[in-house]
């Protein structure tokens, strides 16, 4: 199926769900509202003509100065009986960081949701186990943020501040000679 | 410096309390360049790949630039290691480990910076990265590039060697 | 013996596979929790070489951003730049010449075969093989000295550039590629007489981290890892990039998706890759290496030199970056642990928006619980052999 065909299946299914449809290099991206988009997800994966069983990736992106829903989910979805594949947008505000989560229908959404919500923040509802992966646990701070500086917080992490004191104290046993 | 409590001259010095033996420096000179030789031809590294650099490390004790040719075995565990080469960038989740290992190490021991990452942060100027591992640990050569090829990781282990060849009295208990 | 298990309590260990472990790969840390020998759960912990290359991404022009690609699956760094340049190209709406596209595809194989090669090197050493691993880097001398006659390094190359490639090829180049890879086939056999029929490695590779079809396609598995399962899903096939319409190739499939099968398939795809890179070489068309796009792609160094109007387009392109339309893109290429994905987001600026790479090993190593649990301790090393994850690229 073409990618515009698949995007006016799912407005014609959810028309008050879909906020916009646009197309660049021959792929599509749906944009959603957040609230239906594990019955979106349900539909796209078990209806028959669509079969959409694979999830390639699921990331996050944060609009901070252009929208005003802050962040977006993007999902990115693939058939490989069929051969098709269409891009899903959520949009997210910041004064609510949640949305569902989809585990239930792809395991392979686990990791990338963790990693979604160490990276911005956002809290995925029925997540067997949400907490970080990449960055350590007791870390403070979401790091792709656009308010995030590259370089880091200015307030160092706890833990790297005890590597360094532990570094100072043994450092009288080192060898001078 | 360690026991040595009272140098009553330059051959007699006393060590702990009431015992006075001859001064390292006249019959311990040849010592040192004997046992040197033996502590530099057999050094043996604990592995400690991280990232990019390991895999040259991984090339570099392969055959084509053999690293046993010059007594290095890669071991297992830190408690029975010589030295540690840190090859590849050092995350700030990651350091604490990296210290630990450095503490498990029994003395003498040394550390080689293998790589830009390890050395001073490479590329990654990033809030997860730290910038070079001689923020806390004590660094003996430091091998740049990114990734070093294995004839540079080859040269500084050569002088660490010869660090190691010159180095005084390490190898005593009385130093 | 009945008596005594009664009679025997036994507690569970909980003991950490730590982050410096000869055995994991780089810096992967397992929890595991242990009944005797036997796994009762698993808990893999990653982000011990998290670098923060996304972040970085969004903070440098397209140009630059491609050293940091090369770092991410390290061991394959040839096939991490096509990726990274093909994702580029198609946001840009350029193209490659011909003859990049085929010497992309070439260096992109020979890259594949030399991630195989550490693979296979690897885990079985990890299995308890000690000649292998020697005998593979043998081979992959023989890559890497190639790679440092074409492009002057040897492990972190950035060769391919957008728009084509770095320079072009010498014959000098061709010829040794072409006599090693009429070698290669014979030193396969010698890897296949020591390892395939081997009676050890059956015994620990048969039935040992099976998942089937279904499960892998849900977990999002790719690459030699799916396809051990007997799933055909192969980009190259699916999404045809570079010059991979121009080229015959099999995709090898496996049966029963255990870690034997997944040995198969990777032997099998070495093969396959040597089959191409010969096609390449016999249908390599002459040309220009460099896309004649002066907005999007650097100009020749020896013109920026002499000419003003190159030297103001290399200006302006350095450090204000190309003037790029607005939009989203995302492309996947094949490389050798699965699929490796681009997510541009672009908001007309030099520098990306937003710079997603999608990780092939991240996910590999998300399904390692459920590979693991319920077999024993040295069960987990060949799983984790098996799948195959680089932690470069897994933490990115």
């Amino acid at each position: 199926m073409e990618p515009l065909q698949i995007a006016e299946k799912i407005k014609e299914k959810f028309p008050d769900e879909v906020l916009e449809i646009k197309e660049f290099r021959g792929q599509v991206s749906v944009t959603l509202k957040k609230n239906r988009i594990l019955e979106i997800c349900r539909y796209l994966h078990s209806d028959p003509t669509l079969d959409f069983n694979y999830l390639i990736d699921l990331c996050g992106v944060d609009y901070l100065p252009k929208k005003d829903n802050r962040f977006e989910i993007v999902y990115h979805l693939y058939s490989i009986k069929r051969r098709h594949a269409i891009r899903l947008k959520a949009e997210v505000p910041e004064n609510d960081p949640a949305i569902d989560s989809v585990t239930a229908i792809w395991a392979g959404a686990n990791w990338h949701e963790r990693e979604c919500y160490d990276m911005y923040g956002i809290a995925f509802t029925g997540h067997p186990d949400l907490r970080r992966i990449l960055m350590p646990e007791d870390w403070e701070g979401h790091p792709l943020r656009k308010d995030y500086d590259i370089k880091g917080a200015a307030k160092e992490w706890a833990g790297f501040i005890g590597v360094l004191d532990r570094a100072k104290k043994f450092k009288e046993f080192e060898w001078k000679g | 410096m360690g026991l040595i409590v009272n140098t009553l001259s330059p051959s007699l010095v006393e060590v702990e309390k009431g015992t006075k033996i001859l001064a390292p420096n006249i019959i311990i000179t040849s010592f040192d360049k004997l046992i040197n030789w033996g502590r530099s031809s057999s050094m043996w590294p604990v592995t400690f790949g991280l990232a990019c650099c390991a895999i040259e490390m991984m090339t570099t004790g392969s055959s084509h630039y053999d690293l046993d040719r010059m007594g290095i075995i890669f071991r297992g565990s830190p408690r029975q290691a010589d030295f540690m080469i840190v090859a590849g960038t050092v995350t700030k989740k990651m350091s604490e480990i990296v210290r630990r290992v450095y503490d498990q190490m029994p003395e003498p021991r040394y550390v080689i910076a293998m790589g830009s990452c390890a050395c001073s942060g490479g590329i990654f100027n990033t809030y997860s990265t730290v910038q070079g591992c001689d923020s806390f640990l004590p660094v003996d050569v430091y091998v740049p590039g990114c990734p070093p090829r294995p004839e540079a990781l080859l040269e500084g282990i050569i002088k660490l060697q010869e660090k190691i060849k010159g180095e005084h009295f390490r190898w005593s208990r009385w130093r | 013996m009945e008596g005594i298990e009664k009679t025997f309590e036994t507690k569970e260990l909980t003991i950490s596979m730590g982050p410096q472990h000869p055995a994991t790969h780089g810096v992967l840390r397992l929890v595991l929790t242990l009944d005797g020998e036997t796994v009762i759960k698993c808990t893999p912990y990653v982000g011990y070489l998290h670098r923060g290359v996304e972040k970085l991404g969004e903070n440098r022009t397209y140009f630059a951003a491609l050293p940091l690609t090369d770092r991410l699956d390290y061991i394959s760094s040839m096939n991490n730049n096509v990726g990274y340049v093909n994702a580029v190209e198609k946001l840009f709406g350029i193209e490659a010449t011909e003859r990049a596209k085929f010497i992309r595809t070439m260096v992109a194989e020979m890259g594949r075969i030399s991630s195989h090669i550490i693979w296979l090197g690897t885990h079985v050493l990890d299995i308890g093989a000690t000649t292998p691993f020697l005998y593979a880097f043998r081979e992959r001398e023989r890559i890497l000295d190639l790679f440092e006659m074409l492009c002057g390094a040897r492990l972190t190359v950035s060769y391919p550039r957008v728009g084509g490639v770095r320079n072009d090829i010498s014959q000098e180049f061709l010829d040794t590629l072409y006599d090693f890879i009429l070698d290669f086939p014979s030193r396969m056999d010698d890897y296949e007489t020591l390892v395939t029929e081997n009676r050890v490695w059956k015994q620990r590779t048969v039935g040992i981290g099976v998942i089937s079809a279904e499960e892998a396609i849900n977990w999002g598995l790719t690459g030699g890892t799916l396809r051990g399962s007997g799933v055909n899903y192969d980009v190259r096939k699916h999404a045809p990039y570079d010059a991979y319409d121009k080229v015959e190739f099999d995709v090898p499939l496996g049966k029963s998706g255990d870690c034997y099968d997944r040995y198969l398939v990777r032997i099998g795809e070495m093969r396959q890759a040597n089959r191409i890179i010969k096609q390449c070489i016999e249908k390599l068309p002459l040309g220009p290496v460099m896309a004649n796009e002066p907005k999007f792609t650097l100009p020749p160094k020896d013109l920026v030199l002499k000419d003003i109007e190159h030297l103001i387009h290399q200006f302006v392109l350095i450090t204000k970056g190309p003037a790029v339309p607005e939009g989203e893109v995302y492309m996947g290429t094949e490389v050798p642990k699965g699929e490796l994905g681009f997510y541009f987001v672009s908001d007309g600026a030099g520098k990306p928006y937003r710079m997603r790479v999608r990780a092939p090993s991240f996910v590999h190593a998300s399904v390692l619980p459920k590979l693991c649990e319920g077999l024993m301790i040295a069960d987990v090393i060949a799983n984790i052999g098996t799948i195959d994850i680089v932690l470069g690229e897994c933490d990115r």
